[in-house]
């Protein structure tokens, strides 16, 4: 690997391989921050920095006004998270982050789909849509709009499933979740 | 009261004495209020050099720094010293002029994003979005500026905003839900590290800038048993340079004696340090042999770069006194290091800082330091501009005393000398002032000098004048084949003129012979001086760690 600062020429590869070290597995962070302006902005920009793709972002109040939480879902190794984890906390409006646990945790997301569906194909999608429980929420000539509610990778299948019979846009929500049990999210 | 006045209160509850701004349109109420506000305000020629003017003042008196600029390019002009004291941990309150709220998000004229722009950089920010909001937002930035990891904060103002009437009455509390940094230091893992180091046969002391507000204690810590002292760029003043237990600075430019004793130590204690790339060189080959305690007030610092295996958190200056405690408690042998300090002094004697002598007047660039040492007999504050200048200036300068080096070591800010020095002096008038410079940097805020001029601010300004942007030079020489590419500046201007031209004295010393003399006289005259010392051009900063290379690799 080249130094900074020395003459010796990076190959293409190498920037990248450096680069790569989003591997471990999929977290969700819960974060609770005050509901003040550029909140959102801080945190995500604060992602942007550090090198971090996020993958889902959902924003909503909570049960104390003043108060929202934050949950994202993101790739990276352990070690990396830990240390965003620790730079989320210096910003002032940040109160609580919790790194959950995929096993301790429900996570749910919502999703719409809009398939294509005339005359022939039409039965056949809502057999699919009734297997996934998902709930048709709209109905045209030659599409209708399903609404399906799961996991990440629940949703991930259900747009497997329907993209064969014509997929004309989708929207999602990222994930939101919840520890189990009694303890607080 | 109008808002601008109750600001006006609010710094003088939190002790304010002086600032340092310019005026402009969108921060014209703020400045009405300073008219009889009774508060020092000292008129720069440029934000950027009121801004480190604030970051020279903290540094040298540790308390928290005022720098105001106002909208668009007031607030533009501050980015680089908001950005220098995030790195070096500088608390300093920064307020901005902004356009009026119904022109916010128009373009309006010298509108810019003062929040968005500068929120990667600072400890915390926020734009003022009503009048009653003010005081508070005061209170809690110096609060935030001074506690913790100290830092930053802008306090974005909108110029109707500062114009309205509003009750004011003191506020005497700041409640902080999401800001609450860990100060005490857990004793279970105090006690852990004072059991560590009693058992350590090799141990270093490492302090970064978190001492300088400790170095009382870190001394009786130090001396508690004959544990080794180095200190970063950023540390350097916290352990007296005199003391027989300092090795010397650590780092690319450090001692050999400092870097060999990191490469082959089994403890080091990290205190108030963030091992920046700097410090550590190849990371994967950075002091092999050792555990690493690491005290620290930012638990974000803690396994950052290189892996605590005993993490405290807290203030050093309430930590050092329990470890030292718990450490004499153990009665550890002192014969232990005994073997360590023959390691230690045998490289202290075959490796000294040394360059060669100049056979004929010509001044060397190390010894202009010497000599500035010599001539303020080594008790002046020192500021210093970035690049080769620094580096000897932290080599030769022989710093006793926390808050007598003052730099610019994280962002490293050409420009950052002068009105830092002049940040300084106005904090400590009664202590010489010196700022050693480079021809390069010094250019990148000259035009304080007139402020000095105009305020008799009497900083004394060393120019180690090598007509090369010299750090570049060097390693354009060393790892570019010496292909000296944009870095010759030649002798333009002549400083003497320059400083004439803004009403301070210039000088030039160009004979090694009459040097300290000539730095004598030079501290003697009233009021801003700048001498320009020509030096040796082509010569290099030694010893040297080149990059990729391990400490135990210093070359020169």
């Amino acid at each position: 690997m080249g130094e900074p600062g020395t003459k010796e020429l990076l190959s293409l590869e190498e920037l990248e391989a450096a680069g790569s070290f989003r591997t471990g597995r999929k977290h969700i962070l819960s974060i609770l921050v005050e509901n003040k302006p550029g909140v959102l902005t801080r945190i995500t920009g604060l992602f942007a920095r550090r090198g971090f793709n996020i993958d889902t972002l959902a924003v909503g109040p909570t049960d104390d006004e003043t108060v929202s939480r934050i949950t994202l879902t993101l790739d990276g190794a352990v070690q990396s998270i830990d240390q965003v984890t620790k730079q989320l906390h210096k910003l002032i409006n940040v109160l609580k982050i919790r790194d959950l646990e995929p096993t301790d945790t429900m996570a749910r997301e919502l999703a719409l789909f809009k398939i294509s569906a005339d005359g022939a194909s039409r039965s056949e999608v809502m057999q699919v849509c009734e297997i996934f429980r998902a709930k048709i929420v709209d109905v045209s000539k030659r599409t209708l709009v399903a609404e399906v509610t799961g996991t990440q990778e629940k949703i991930d299948a259900f747009e497997r499933m329907v993209r064969p019979f014509g997929l004309v846009e989708m929207a999602r929500t990222g994930e939101i979740a919840i520890a189990r049990g009694r303890a607080e999210t | 009261m109008r808002a601008v006045d109750a600001l006006m209160e609010c710094l003088k509850a939190e002790g304010v004495e002086v600032v340092f701004g310019l005026p402009g349109g969108a921060n014209l109420p703020t400045y009405d209020a300073f008219y009889d506000a009774g508060i020092r305000h000292i008129l720069v020629r440029h934000e950027a050099g009121g801004g480190h003017a604030a970051e020279g003042y903290a540094k040298a008196t540790g308390q928290v720094g005022v720098a105001l600029g106002t909208s668009g390019p007031g607030a533009t002009n501050l980015v680089t010293p908001i950005c220098d004291a995030m790195m070096d941990s500088v608390p300093v309150v920064f307020l901005t002029g902004q356009v009026r709220t119904e022109l916010l998000g128009t373009d309006g004229f010298q509108e810019a994003d003062t929040i968005g722009i500068t929120m990667p950089i600072v400890k915390h920010s926020v734009m003022i979005q009503h009048p009653l909001e003010l005081p508070r937002a005061i209170h809690e930035a110096f609060h935030i500026a001074r506690t913790g990891r100290p830092g930053p904060v802008v306090v974005d103002i909108p110029t109707d905003l500062s114009r309205a009437d509003i009750p004011y009455e003191p506020i005497t509390d700041v409640h902080l839900p999401g800001y609450q940094p860990t100060t005490d230091g857990n004793q279970k893992q105090i006690r852990l590290a004072a059991k560590a180091l009693a058992n350590a046969r090799r141990p270093v002391m490492y302090a970064g800038g978190g001492t300088i507000g400790a170095a009382a204690e870190l001394r009786e810590l130090a001396t508690s048993d004959r544990l080794p002292v180095t200190c970063t760029v950023m540390g350097l003043g916290s352990f007296p340079a005199s003391h027989p237990q300092w090795l010397g600075m650590l780092g690319m430019h450090g001692t050999r004696t400092a870097n060999y004793a990191m490469d082959e130590a089994d403890l080091i204690v990290a205190v108030g340090a963030r091992f920046d790339d700097r410090v550590t060189a190849k990371l994967s080959e950075f002091a092999p042999h050792a555990k690493f305690i690491h005290i620290d007030i930012d638990p974000a610092e803690i396994s950052k770069n290189v892996p605590a295996h005993i993490p405290i958190v807290g203030y050093a200056a309430n930590i050092l006194p329990r470890l030292t405690a718990e450490y004499r408690a153990l009665e550890p042998d002192p014969a232990r290091l005994e073997e360590w300090w023959h390691r230690i002094d045998a490289w202290r004697t075959r490796y000294p800082l040394s360059y060669t002598e100049s056979e004929d007047a010509e001044i060397k660039p190390q010894y202009m330091v010497q000599a500035l040492y010599e001539a303020t007999e080594g008790n002046a504050i020192v500021t210093s501009d970035v690049g080769q200048h620094q580096m000897w200036a932290a080599q030769h300068y022989h710093f006793d005393r926390p808050r007598q080096w003052i730099n610019s070591g994280g962002l490293g800010t050409m420009g950052f000398g002068l009105p830092a020095a002049m940040g300084a002096k106005v904090g400590r008038p009664d202590e010489t002032v010196v700022c050693i410079t480079g021809d390069g940097s010094f250019q990148m805020n000259t035009q304080e000098l007139a402020t000095c001029a105009q305020n008799g601010i009497g900083v004394k300004v060393f120019v180690m004048n090598n007509g090369y942007l010299g750090m570049v030079r060097q390693w354009q020489e060393l790892f570019w084949d010496r292909r000296y590419s944009q870095v010759h500046t030649g002798q333009y201007p002549d400083f003497v003129k320059l400083a004439e031209a803004y009403g301070a004295t210039g000088m030039r010393l160009t004979d090694k012979h009459t040097l300290v003399e000539g730095m004598r006289q030079a501290l003697a005259i009233e009021g801003p001086v700048v001498v320009d010392v020509r030096v040796a051009a082509e010569e290099n900063v030694y010893p040297m760690i080149a990059p990729g290379q391990a400490a135990r690799d210093m070359v020169g």
